[in-house]
């Protein structure tokens, strides 16, 4: 008792409980950041597709299904009857049944009306261009209405075809997103072109007919697209299906709705590790289906990646140029102190406000008046008086400038004052000083605070919803037509990605996987991003300690 | 030669200098330009969000008297939407269009009746449909039109007459006074109530869509009012009839079936010895407004009294400058527009609460017509016969007032006074509720429960990692902690929202258990380790108490998520939700409080957790020392040195923290409901003044009264946040000199 008394007084139990709290808060980063990994990569491996008969109703009901989870419900709370021996508790699996075109994409089996569960290897799962995962046997494979093949040589056929098909869908989207494009937004700069004469009062009949001569050109041009465009769909939708579902029913699906065939039951681990390398390839680099809740991320990628870029050219010099100012040239007295005071504040000024500021500054005072001096044709659509990629960039530059002053300082103070008196002795100009012994020295930290910065504005997401990022944007801002990057589109972001799929789609349960994958994505960008800045900096204190020493 | 050289050296030199020079200027410039922007952060917010509170004007734009303006009596008078052209309607029948501005005619319609006309009734609030009534007592409906014509190089505004109904007039009989008739159009025909002679209230309803003829009434039907009658007015959908005589007796009539009408309420509005000067409907006929001879202007709006039954009841009251002898509401807003027998014009707004402007008096004479532009913009008087004066009104922002942003508005329909924040709504009559309260209760709820959760976790860990934790462990905690910092909080949000908020509400007691649970749980295994074997204990040495606590912690959680289920079964019934709400009245809302609380939480402990390890860890070591030196326990040292002497940089953390708290977006965008909801609960979510931007502000019109509050709540975050953490850094800065002291 005396030893336990003693014990309380030493303080150890407090202590204990202190170090509970770091405990806490390492298991919750570590638990979080596990949770996301295994969520996030879970969703391109090709899971087992179960054959399961369930008695529903004393009806028995024949079930094929990816099981999504299983969990213990407690029957009174749902208001259920208790099992025959009392047992208060109910084991349920949730069991994805795809097929929504027939009826609802998940539901959930009581575990005591199961009355078997295989896992038959000519199971096929489909994924498709819309309406989400299919599953079902395939029975015959058919080109133009005739039968190809039928039984078990048609899986090797429909394999073949489905191939066929994503080489046509390429050939399709090639053809749309570059030629076509392209004519289309010449005929827009022609309309455009038009317009400005207008405006002008240059719309002499002359330039009005040449106008024309081009655009029926390019009309002509367009029709001879639009004419291949007729033909390859009509080849990709050649080849049709069938497939038995769960309910004995047999449907006919064509070919060109679909994506990808797969028999995962059948499937090696080799073969599922390959197919899980495609399907996380995929999912970086193709585009969004059915409102984002299926296909990939590859906008929202590149949006998120060009705005960081455009960001990172606009901050670096602005944060540059404002600490050397700060450490190097102005005078240090009370105003210095109050304007760093303001700078670190600002980093502090919720990421909103800035969204705000870039609203009402940048896209309505500054595009507004671009747009009535330089594209006075384009109204009243506005070109740059709208939330657009430029001005997302400037909204994070002034967002992330603290960050990058901030860490610049830092570096500058590290260097020792005699390299800085050095170099004046040696005759060097207070510029040259600058530019050939402190910036270099500077550099790495000017480095970090720019990963910092970069990782921030890959992350933030509220401004950008007032200032650019859309749910789908048609085109990237980025493409072949001059003047190829353009700064007035509305672009993808992952973060407003994850925001958009997870809170807005119709589908928020069937898009769940996906909503993980691209957090795992973004998680992954800015950890990497992070641990780079971290590792460049103890390496920089050590650089400089032995400078110092 | 040598000279060559040393010309070449100078030029050199020069040329050195010069860049010097440019980059002195240059890095200055772009300094400035730096410390400029952010001044401009804050002066353009507060550009936008100022004129709010800017007050109204009326300003006299022209005065003419021109005789072609003269002919005829006038019986009534209008703008265009824009004010631009003015039009007048006199005895004779002729509608007359001039610019307002100058009063040279435009248009000019003889006969737009065969007959000399005897009164003129706005129908719609926006007077684009007038009943026109002959000496006969005739009825026809026309509708006046503005269209803009570019034909002819320029913009043009060009009037136009139509007759919507045709041109045959219908005959009203026994009307008793042409005041005491009252047309309403919906879309499947036209309502006229009307006063007979003998007290009698006459319905005609007309099936007929626009287009059509009006033939016969497919519905009369009449109703006893027993009252004397001065005022009758009828609301825009043609369903209620107000009457109300001088000596405020009034009565509400329900006519939505026009077959049967029927009295919904008898009220007297005014007390002994005052008497009714005049009255009018607020724009979407849910309020009526009265001016009495006591020189109150009041705002009565219709409830449901705890007897359910209906009773009019005054919402606000006004002080108008001597007797009212005309009130107009405006067509978009919840405004008025008042002329009182001094010939003063004032302007009132009844959401915003307050009187906004009263004029010198306009004219000697009695103002024989008003018309105000449906943009209430502008403003017509007709002093003489032939006599007018246009002014402009400047009246941007009348619904936004301290008394409509901060304090409770007794709002119409409503059944009480109450903060409430909702901006827009399907309908055009609707009353925008611009109360900024339960946005900041919001805001403030969920930093405080964030900070609940941030502050414990955060300040004890850093305490425990910068004075107990090992050297090599801490190397591993602060890059996790900081990369806990970086973790996007959409993230963090998406998780709460999507996977968090479900896991609690089904483990609500699981959960509940954790906050005895982990700390007993913790001091139970510190008890425990004590009586292990020393060769045990000897394998973690002491800073390693965390890592040893991480697993104890999973199990306790483990164990507390299955034991959850058990015990609520045995005690609640199986449903603690359920129990709350049945036992204690507690609802529980899904994405709740303590939702937020954790996500929030998570995302300002680094922020809190690396600003106490740094103050704590800055400690200075012969301090620390001295304490042991003497005796103390570590423990000792800890409560009574080092925290006393870190507690500035702990309070710096804390306010940063909270900083971070207000300002958040994302994560309370996701994780609660957004509902500008004021409960304490922790089980309800709430709206935030961040969420609530990032909502609204992408559909709100440029500088409408809605995008400049939105931008006033920008700059109130701004403000707050800026506030705080200049307090942490002053106390920061102090902290260090006085460490340096020591």
């Amino acid at each position: 008792m005396q030893s336990a008394n003693k014990w309380l007084k030493s303080g150890e139990p407090w202590i204990w409980l202190n170090a509970g709290a770091v405990a806490i808060s390492m298991t919750v980063v570590l638990a979080l950041l596990a949770f996301i990994l295994v969520r996030g990569l879970g969703h391109f491996w090709a899971a087992d597709i179960y054959e399961i008969s369930y008695v529903n109703d004393d009806k028995a009901v024949r079930l094929f299904g990816e099981v999504i989870k299983k969990e213990n419900i407690n029957r009174v709370k749902r208001g259920l009857p208790l099992a025959a021996d009392g047992d208060e508790f109910l084991q349920r699996w949730s069991l994805k049944t795809g097929n929504r075109e027939l009826w609802a994409d998940f539901r959930w089996i009581d575990e005591p009306s199961i009355q078997s569960v295989s896992l038959p290897d000519d199971l096929v799962v489909l994924e498709r261009t819309e309406w989400g995962a299919f599953y079902g046997y395939l029975r015959s494979v058919s080109e133009g209405g005739t039968l190809v093949a039928e039984g078990d040589a048609s899986w090797k056929e429909f394999i073949s075809r489905v191939a066929r098909v994503a080489e046509l869908r390429n050939e399709i989207r090639g053809l749309q997103r570059g030629d076509m494009g392209s004519v289309n937004y010449q005929m827009e700069q022609l309309r455009l072109k038009g317009r400005a004469l207008e405006l002008k009062g240059a719309d002499t009949p002359v330039a009005l007919a040449q106008l024309a001569d081009e655009k029926a050109k390019l009309q002509s041009e367009f029709d001879i697209l639009m004419a291949r465009l007729t033909k390859l769909n009509d080849k990709v939708e050649r080849d049709t299906a069938k497939f038995e579902v769960m309910d004995g029913q047999v449907v006919d699906i064509a070919l060109a709705d679909i994506i990808e065939g797969l028999k995962p039951n059948s499937m090696s681990v080799w073969q599922k590790s390959v197919h899980y390398v495609y399907a996380f390839w995929g999912f970086m680099m193709d585009d969004p289906r059915e409102a984002n809740t299926e296909g990939g991320v590859f906008p929202a990628v590149f949006g998120t990646v060009l705005m960081v870029l455009l960001m990172s050219i606009l901050v670096t010099p602005f944060g540059v140029i404002s600490a050397v100012y700060l450490k190097e040239y102005a005078s240090q007295g009370l105003i210095t102190r109050i304007v760093r005071i303001a700078v670190n504040n600002l980093a502090g000024v919720p990421s909103i406000v800035y969204g705000v500021f870039g609203l009402g500054f940048f896209v309505y005072f500054l595009g507004g008046s671009l747009d009535q001096l330089f594209y006075p044709e384009a109204a009243p659509a506005p070109h740059f008086g709208t939330p657009g990629l430029m001005w997302a960039s400037f909204t994070l530059a002034l967002l992330t400038l603290p960050v990058v002053i901030v860490s610049t300082e830092e570096g500058l103070s590290r260097i020792p004052r005699n390299l800085r008196e050095g170099s004046l002795a040696l005759g060097a100009t207070n510029a040259e000083t600058l530019w050939k012994v402190v910036l270099p020295m500077a550099s790495p930290s000017i480095m970090t605070g720019l990963i910092l910065a970069v990782a921030r504005a890959a992350g933030e997401v509220a401004p950008l919803m007032l200032v650019g990022v859309v749910k789908l944007a048609p085109e990237l801002p980025l493409d072949g037509n001059f003047p190829f990057l353009h700064m007035e589109r509305k672009f993808m972001h992952l973060g407003f990605h994850i925001y958009d799929v997870g809170f807005q789609s119709p589908n928020v349960e069937a898009a769940q996987p996906l909503v993980y994958a691209t957090a795992f994505l973004l998680v992954l960008i800015i950890v990497v991003l992070n641990l780079s800045a971290i590792v460049m900096r103890n390496n920089l204190r050590e650089k400089y300690r032995s400078i110092a020493g | 030669m040598t000279e060559f050289n040393l010309y070449q050296t100078t030029a050199r030199q020069r040329h050195r200098a010069l860049i010097d020079k440019l980059v002195a200027v240059g890095v200055t410039t772009g300094g400035f330009g730096v410390i400029a922007a952010i001044i401009l952060i804050f002066v353009f917010l507060f550009s936008v969000a100022f004129p709010v509170f800017l007050p109204a004007s009326l300003d006299s734009v022209a005065e003419y008297s021109e005789t072609d303006l003269a002919e005829g009596r006038t019986l009534f008078t209008g703008l265009s939407e824009n004010g631009e052209l003015a039009y007048r309607i006199n005895q004779a029948g002729m509608l007359q269009f001039f610019y307002s501005e100058t009063g040279v005619q435009v248009k000019r319609i003889d006969n737009v009746m065969d007959s000399a006309l005897n009164a003129v009734i706005p129908i719609d609030i926006e007077g684009n449909r007038l009943g026109l009534l002959d000496i006969d007592n005739k009825l026809i409906i026309v509708e006046i039109g503005f269209f803009v014509d570019f034909s002819g190089g320029g913009r043009v505004l060009v009037p136009q007459l139509s007759y919507p109904f045709g041109e045959e007039s219908i005959p009203i009989d026994s009307l008793s006074n042409a005041s005491l008739l009252n047309v309403g159009i919906d879309e499947e025909g036209v309502t006229v109530v009307y006063l007979d002679q003998s007290e009698l209230l006459h319905i005609d309803y007309y099936l007929a869509e626009e287009g059509d003829e009006l033939s016969a009434p497919e519905i009369e039907s009449q109703l006893e009012i027993a009252q004397s009658v001065d005022f009758l007015m009828l609301n825009e959908s043609a369903s209620r009839v107000f009457i109300l005589n001088a000596d405020g007796v009034f009565k509400l009539l329900d006519i939505a079936d026009k077959s049967e009408p029927e009295v919904m309420l008898t009220q007297t509005l005014t007390r002994e010895g005052v008497h009714i000067l005049t009255a009018e409907l607020l724009l979407g006929g849910e309020s009526l407004i009265t001016a009495a001879s006591d020189h109150e202007l009041i705002q009565w709006t219709l409830l449901r009294g705890e007897t359910s039954d209906y009773e009019m009841v005054n919402i606000r009251q006004f002080q108008s400058a001597g007797d009212l002898g005309l009130i107009k509401s405006e067509a978009r807003r919840k405004g008025l527009v008042t002329l009182n027998t001094q010939q003063q014009v004032s302007l009132f707004h009844t959401t915003g609460g307050r009187e906004l402007l009263t004029s010198e008096p306009l004219s000697d004479e009695t103002i024989l017509n008003v018309a105000l532009s449906s943009r209430a913009d502008t403003l017509l008087i007709e002093k003489a016969e032939g006599k007018f004066q246009f002014f402009e009104i400047d009246n941007e922002h009348p619904e936004v007032s301290w008394h409509a942003l901060w304090e409770e508005v007794w709002y119409e329909s409503y059944p009480s006074p109450d903060y409430i924040w909702q901006s827009s709504s399907a309908d055009d009559d609707f009353e925008p509720k611009f109360s900024l309260v339960p946005l900041v209760f919001g805001t403030l709820k969920a930093a405080f429960y964030a900070m609940i959760i941030a502050m414990p976790l955060a300040i004890m860990g850093a305490i425990y990692t910068a004075y107990f934790m090992a050297p090599k462990m801490r190397t591993w905690v602060k890059p996790g902690i900081e990369i806990m910092e970086a973790l996007p909080t959409v993230i963090l949000g998406f998780l709460a929202g999507l996977w968090l908020a479900p896991v609690i509400e089904s483990n609500l007691l699981a959960f509940f258990s954790l906050l005895i649970v982990v700390p007993l749980g913790f001091m139970l295994f510190a008890v425990v380790w004590q009586f292990m074997p020393a060769k045990l204990r000897y394998l973690i040495p002491a800073g390693w108490e965390a890592a040893l606590l991480m697993p104890v912690l999973v199990i306790l959680v483990v164990l507390a998520f299955q034991a959850g289920p058990v015990i609520e079964g045995f005690l609640f019934d199986g449903n603690i939700q359920r129990w709350m709400r049945l036992t204690l009245g507690i609802d529980y809302d899904q994405r709740n409080s303590l939702v937020v609380g954790i996500a929030m939480g998570l995302a300002v402990i680094p922020t809190i957790f690396s600003i106490t390890e740094d103050a704590v860890y800055s400690v200075p070591r012969h301090l620390t020392e001295g304490s042991l030196a003497l005796g103390a326990t570590p423990w000792q040292t800890l409560t009574g040195v080092v925290i006393l002497t870190a507690s500035p940089g702990i309070f710096s953390a804390v306010m940063i923290g909270l900083g971070r708290a207000v300002g958040e977006t994302m994560i309370v965008l996701m994780a609660t409901g957004n509902t500008a909801i004021m409960d304490f609960s922790v089980f309800e979510g709430m709206r935030t003044l961040s969420a609530n931007i990032a909502v609204e502000l992408p559909e709100s019109e440029l500088d409408s009264s809605h995008y400049r509050i939105l931008f006033l709540a920008a700059l109130v975050l701004f403000g707050a946040t800026f506030l705080f953490n200049t307090a942490a850094e002053v106390i920061r800065q102090r902290l260090r000199d006085k460490y340096s002291n020591l």
